[in-house]
């Protein structure tokens, strides 16, 4: 403890001035704080967020049909953890894995801490608020499982096990929407944070193939294929997405004959998608240029195809350099959904609008803001963390190396 | 030392080639390399080398002349490339290692995607082979944190996995510290005891003068001289082949 005081003392008073500026931060800082607990525990009203929290998470979701979600959040949630404990399970070859690092325990806490206090704050109903503790169990326990039992899993049992993702996609995607024998629940009836997330996750997946076919074709020999990729690049990036997504929703119902259109909130995901696959094309083309000639000319030289040399050697090494741009991108891609609420689609900030508008929560929009920006970070915060560790999983050089 | 046979293995005749740019960079080289021999290349900075080297596996392509590389002869026809960089390996200045697989998988890459040999027998083959070049301890690691001669050691041993008939060195040691140079020569030497045909264009006149079957020279995109290393380096038939050792010796 002393030795910390003492550190803090040197890292923030060593000189005078810099006293004086860490007195002012300090100062600054704490009002700041200050001012704000005193809103939020004082001034605020909550009840607006209490109230509306599930129309905040899943927009007008008929409640007899709701059990799907919770459904595909069990399914996730599983699948999280096991990929999670899975991971650990299989450290890289180059080095020895901890079952339960620090930070894994940490984030275990951090996770209870979030399902069992959220969902008080939200003065949910026992029986919901018994929900997200089973999820959290759920979450500790496939991660603990594929802790102890993944090391036994062969290289094609991992491989099977990845595909468990797009399955779950795929199965998510019917439960939302319905059929199969499901009630049917149209995407008009769709909202909230799952529209956020729906729209989003359909933009990142399917901007991701189409970005680097488009960086693929933008250093293509031939001139075609090249031209084309730098047109539709160009254009999309000097258009604003706002503009974009209006045309989509005008334009799209003329160009494909009656009944083709798709509906208006999978218009709007398709217009985000080509969107974000320009500026993703961008970021890959980047990764690609960083990667030596002599990458490409080893792999053709011991007989790969050029299909073969991209998938095995080019992409995976130019996508490792492209992934922190591509990050950002899938992140003011998130952000993006919320110029949604302006062609009247009711996702996050859509669903806000609708509430504030309602006069029994007037002047309330502090607190619904609040949230929303609480939310949006935490989506973008765990893309951040994703990503970080992927890179590192990812980075041969990372480690220390031999000497 | 083997004694190569009298089969051809490759047969480069007046190879002319134009780079996009429009510089001739080959101007009627010719080469021909039996089996289980080891030719050295030389010559000057610039004179081609490396482009004629490149065209034997397809690399580089030429406007003129032709050339046949283990009886199949190089056009445009994609085919004919593939089989032919199976038979031929190649080892770069710049070891060209791949970054993002372990050693391990750098050698087994190519063999189980292009031969569609089971991964555990490639597996076995390429622990043998990194035996061989004497880094077997370093399997799991990543070229990265190999040392310089240690990665070309990889190199050369990703190159034998695809068993290739053919072997192409472009300068192997020139971007090693004098230290690494022996031991890749020495990886290299052993290997030329073997049936392996080899191409090396390098400067280790040691090397060539120990290992090679015959010494070429080229100038300004020619082969200018063609000689057993005895003769080559002591009683050279061409005026610019005696400028070329007086500035190397
Ligand atoms: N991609 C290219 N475009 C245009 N000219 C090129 C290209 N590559 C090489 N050249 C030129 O062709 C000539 C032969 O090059 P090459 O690399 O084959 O020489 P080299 O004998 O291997 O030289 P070094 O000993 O420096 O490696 C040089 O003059 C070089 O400038
Ligand atoms: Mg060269």
């Amino acid at each position: 403890m002393n030795s910390q005081l003492r550190r803090l003392r040197a890292e923030l008073f060593a000189t005078p001035a810099d006293a004086a500026l860490s007195l002012v931060l300090i100062t600054l800082l704490g009002l700041g704080a200050f001012g704000f607990l005193r809103w939020a525990l004082t001034q605020a009203q909550w009840a607006v967020v209490r109230v509306n929290s599930t129309l905040f998470a899943v927009g007008r979701y008929p409640v007899e049909q709701q059990w799907r979600l919770w459904l595909l959040t069990a399914l996730l949630v599983a699948a999280s953890g096991a990929t999670w404990g899975l991971l650990r399970a299989h450290p890289r070859p180059d080095r020895t894995g901890v079952r339960w690092p620090r930070n894994d325990r940490l984030a275990v806490g951090l996770l209870a801490l979030i399902a069992l206090a959220v969902p008080w704050a939200l003065a949910l109903t026992l029986a919901i608020q018994s929900r997200w503790w089973g999820l959290l169990l759920l979450l500790v326990l496939c991660r603990w499982l594929a802790g102890r039992h993944g090391a036994n899993l062969s290289p094609t049992g991992r491989r099977l096990a990845a595909l468990v993702w797009p399955v779950i996609y795929l199965v998510g995607m019917v439960l939302i929407s319905g059929g199969l024998g499901l009630v049917t629940v149209s995407p008009s009836e769709w909202g909230g944070l799952m529209l956020t997330l729906l729209a989003s996750s359909f933009a990142i997946l399917l901007c991701f193939p189409i970005g680097v076919l488009l960086a693929l074709g933008r250093r293509s020999d031939l001139p075609l294929l090249r031209w084309g990729s730098v047109l539709y690049i160009e254009f999309i990036r000097g258009a604003p997405l706002i503009t974009l997504l209006f045309l989509g929703q005008n334009i799209l119902g003329f160009l494909l004959p009656g009944g083709l259109a798709p509906e208006r909130v999978w218009r709007a995901a398709w217009v985000l998608t080509f969107f974000a696959a320009a500026y993703l094309a961008e970021a890959v083309r980047s990764g690609l240029a960083a990667v030596p000639r002599g990458q490409l000319e080893a792999a053709r030289s011991l007989g790969l195809s050029y299909p073969k040399a991209l998938q095995h050697v080019v992409l995976p090494q130019a996508l490792r350099v492209a992934l922190p741009a591509m990050v950002g991108q899938f992140i003011s891609l998130l952000q993006d959904t919320t110029l949604l609420s302006l062609i009247g689609l009711l996702e996050l900030l859509g669903t806000a609008r609708t509430v504030m508008a309602n006069p029994a929560f007037l002047g309330r929009n502090g607190e619904v803001y609040l949230t929303l920006a609480l939310l949006f970070w935490g989506c973008c915060a765990a893309l951040g963390l994703g990503s970080r560790a992927l890179e590192r999983r990812l980075d041969p050089h990372a480690v220390p190396s031999a000497t | 030392m083997s004694q190569p046979s009298s089969e051809l293995m490759i047969e480069a005749r007046a190879v002319e080639k134009w780079y996009p740019n429009g510089f001739q960079a080959l101007r009627g080289a010719s080469l021909t390399v039996r089996r289980g021999e080891v030719v050295v290349i030389m010559g000057p900075s610039g004179s081609g080398k490396s482009t004629f080297i490149r065209t034997f596996n397809a690399l580089e392509d030429f406007q003129k002349g032709s050339i046949t590389v283990d009886g199949i002869v190089l056009s445009d026809d994609l085919r004919n490339i593939d089989a032919v960089r199976r038979e031929v390996g190649m080892v770069f200045q710049q070891f060209n290692l791949f970054p993002h697989l372990s050693v391990l998988d750098n050698l087994t890459l190519a063999p189980v995607l292009v031969r569609k040999r089971p991964k555990a027998e490639v597996e076995q083959q390429a622990w043998a082979l990194l035996e061989r070049v004497g880094i077997a301890e370093q399997a799991g690691k990543y070229p990265g944190q190999l040392s310089g001669g240690q990665q070309q050691r990889v190199a050369i041993a990703r190159a034998l996995c695809m068993e290739p008939r053919i072997l192409l060195f472009d300068e192997p040691t020139s971007a090693l510290d004098p230290e690494m140079v022996r031991e890749v020569l020495e990886v290299m030497q052993n290997l030329a005891a073997d049936d392996i045909t080899m191409v090396v264009v390098t400067h280790e006149v040691k090397f060539a003068r120990h290992v090679a079957h015959r010494v070429v020279l080229m100038a300004e995109g020619e082969v200018v001289e063609e000689a057993e290393p005895e003769v080559f380096f002591t009683n050279p038939s061409h005026q610019r082949t005696r400028r070329f050792l007086d500035q190397i010796l």
